[in-house]
């Protein structure tokens, strides 16, 4: 491995009530698709906001180093402007912005071919989305299709992208696979949050979150192999409320130690 | 007059294309008058400003907007426009007007207007304004407006370039059965601006539907009030109040829906969102590479352009 893209060092974030990071290390090097994999609450999505700055989401420890300079005390605006960017899981709405505006926003030089490229980046008809507003009028499957649109046509250096498959149907999850292939063509490197067996086959290396930790690193089988043999009782234990005594105190061993093999 | 109807949007070439029917008045000048088969428009000026009525005979549906130029570029005045819309049963219209103040120091623009949309008749209605860079304007515009049985209204007020000034926008709509109303107001207040919508549907027919949107944004010391009142009073007949107002600065916003219902087969909803820009739609353009500022721009524009 050469000189990483994103290094994080032992990042920890607090938020009201709950520590959801603890000691997160993780690496991504240049031009790599790297999946970061877990259950649900164990911490991707947090992980991402505190990557991209989001409010909230400050470090109480660790740093981030993204292209060899330190970003753990820049704003969202500064990290994107160095090539860092994020698709949230959710895509906001914009009343009355048209999508053509929405996609040049984050071009250096915008142009229609580029515009239009980006759409079709997502198996979107320029001509059926150029003029729609990115608002409540989309369905969750297109609105979600513009955002990968988006992040693509700003070409940054990183794009974490938070589960890009939900809310897409089965059918399209090619497209979004054809694309992250694509990002990575170009020299992105992405970091894909993702629960699909079939998304993590785009990637290069993998992470497994547990209970806001990184707890192992390796390649997607790697991962998948730590996760069925070693993290079974976690997600047994998921959902079955309250936590009792029968549980052993399993649960409460994960979150307060950070791993989850049994 | 006519470079500061272009600063309100307007087009000069399309007052003087012989397809369209037109008005211009400024101060109490009646400047020109186009009229096109189908539209009559009788102009007669006045002290402090012009009486104007405009029919459009029953059936007939106009091709191109009329085109209404309202204004002054003198710095201080009182114009008063007293109008008056009679649209005939089935026929179908719009209306572009652009009222300009590009100079107001000292300013007030006083309209009253009556509006009555027949029977199966349809009328647009899009009114942008320009007040010019110090906000020295009060606009007071008052409407009184009946739809008959299948009829259908709709406006758009825009003021939206430019300062505001003070302004207070005064709607009443009564609609018989399965009429529609909609009425849109958009503004964007700063420094010392004081915004004030009041608007009225009447839901008084069987299966009448209004609605009433409302999108101000105001920064600076700016006041933003919205009254709003939907009437549910005949059987299937909906109504929806939908406002949304963003505040930045030291800005204040308010908002008052009022909701009445006498007939328990009609319904009125409304919504309202108040308060900063979204802490996500912000994260998103800054993860654009946007600043705050560029982001909250964008968000503002694209809520009045919506």
């Amino acid at each position: 491995m050469g000189d990483a893209l994103l290094k994080v060092e032992n990042l920890c974030v607090q938020r009201p009530g709950a520590e959801v990071l603890r000691n997160v290390d993780l690496k991504v090097e240049r031009a790599e698709v790297h999946a970061l994999l877990g259950l649900n609450g164990s911490g991707k999505t947090s992980l991402a906001l505190a990557l991209m700055g989001a409010e909230g989401y400050k470090p109480r420890e660790g740093r981030i180093l993204f292209d060899g300079e330190e970003i753990t005390d820049l704003s969202v605006t500064e990290r994107a402007r160095l090539g860092l960017t994020l698709a949230w899981q959710s895509p906001a709405g914009f009343e009355g912005l048209p999508v053509a505006d929405y996609l040049a926003l984050g071009m250096e030089e915008p142009t229609r071919e580029r515009i239009e490229d980006a759409l079709e980046a997502v198996a979107l008809s320029p001509r059926a989305y150029l003029g729609r507003a990115v608002n409540s009028g989309l369905s969750g499957g297109e609105r979600k299709r513009i955002e990968l649109a988006a992040v693509y046509a700003m070409r940054p250096k990183l794009a974490i992208l938070d589960e890009p498959d939900s809310g897409i149907d089965v059918l399209s999850i090619e497209d979004i696979v054809s694309l992250i292939h694509h990002m990575a063509d170009e020299g992105t490197s992405v970091l894909l949050i993702t629960h699909r067996d079939e998304m993590t086959r785009v990637a290069e290396r993998a992470s497994l979150m547990c209970a806001g930790s990184v707890i192992t690193t390796g390649t997607p089988d790697e991962v998948r192999e730590y996760f069925a043999q070693r993290c079974r009782p976690h997600g047994n234990l998921l959902g079955s409320q309250p936590w009792g005594e029968e549980a052993g105190g399993t649960y409460q061993r994960v979150v307060e130690e950070g791993v989850c093999d049994e | 007059m006519m470079e500061a109807y272009e600063k309100a949007g307007g087009r000069p070439d399309v007052l003087q294309a012989q397809r369209v029917a037109s008005a211009v008045i400024s101060a109490n000048e009646v400047l020109a008058v186009s009229e096109v088969e189908g539209v009559t428009i009788e102009a007669e000026e006045q002290e402090h400003g012009v009486r104007a009525r405009i029919t459009v005979a029953p059936g007939k549906k106009i091709e191109h907007p009329v085109h209404l130029c309202f204004g002054m570029t003198a710095e201080e005045g009182l114009q008063e426009i007293d109008s008056e819309f009679e649209i005939g049963e089935g026929a179908e219209v719009g209306f572009l007007a652009h009222c300009t103040f590009p100079n107001a120091v000292q300013l007030k623009h006083v309209m009253d207007a009556k509006i009555h949309v027949g029977p199966g008749a349809t009328m647009r209605y899009s009114e942008a304004h320009y007040h010019g860079p110090e906000g020295g304007i009060e606009v007071l515009p008052t409407t009184r407006a009946v739809v008959d049985e299948g009829g259908r209204l709709e406006t758009e007020f825009n003021l939206t370039k430019g300062r505001v000034g003070r302004m207070a926008i005064d709607f009443e709509a009564d609609l018989a059965g399965c009429a529609v109303a909609e009425l849109v107001a958009k503004a964007y207040g700063s420094g010392d601006d004081d915004i004030r919508v009041e608007e009225a549907v009447r839901l008084n027919g069987e299966g009448a539907r209004g609605l009433t949107k409302t999108r101000v944004a105001v920064r600076d010391q700016a006041r933003s009030e919205i009254y709003t009142t939907a009437e549910g009073n005949a059987p299937g007949a909906v109504g929806h109040m939908d406002c949304t107002e963003i505040v930045r600065g030291r800005a204040e916003a308010r908002n008052v829906p009022i909701v009445v219902v006498r007939d328990d087969q009609a319904r009125v909803t409304h919504e309202a969102a108040i308060g900063s820009v979204g802490k996500q739609e912000l994260e998103t353009l800054m993860a654009r590479g946007l600043t705050e500022e560029e982001a909250v721009d964008v968000i503002i524009r694209g809520m009045l352009r919506g």
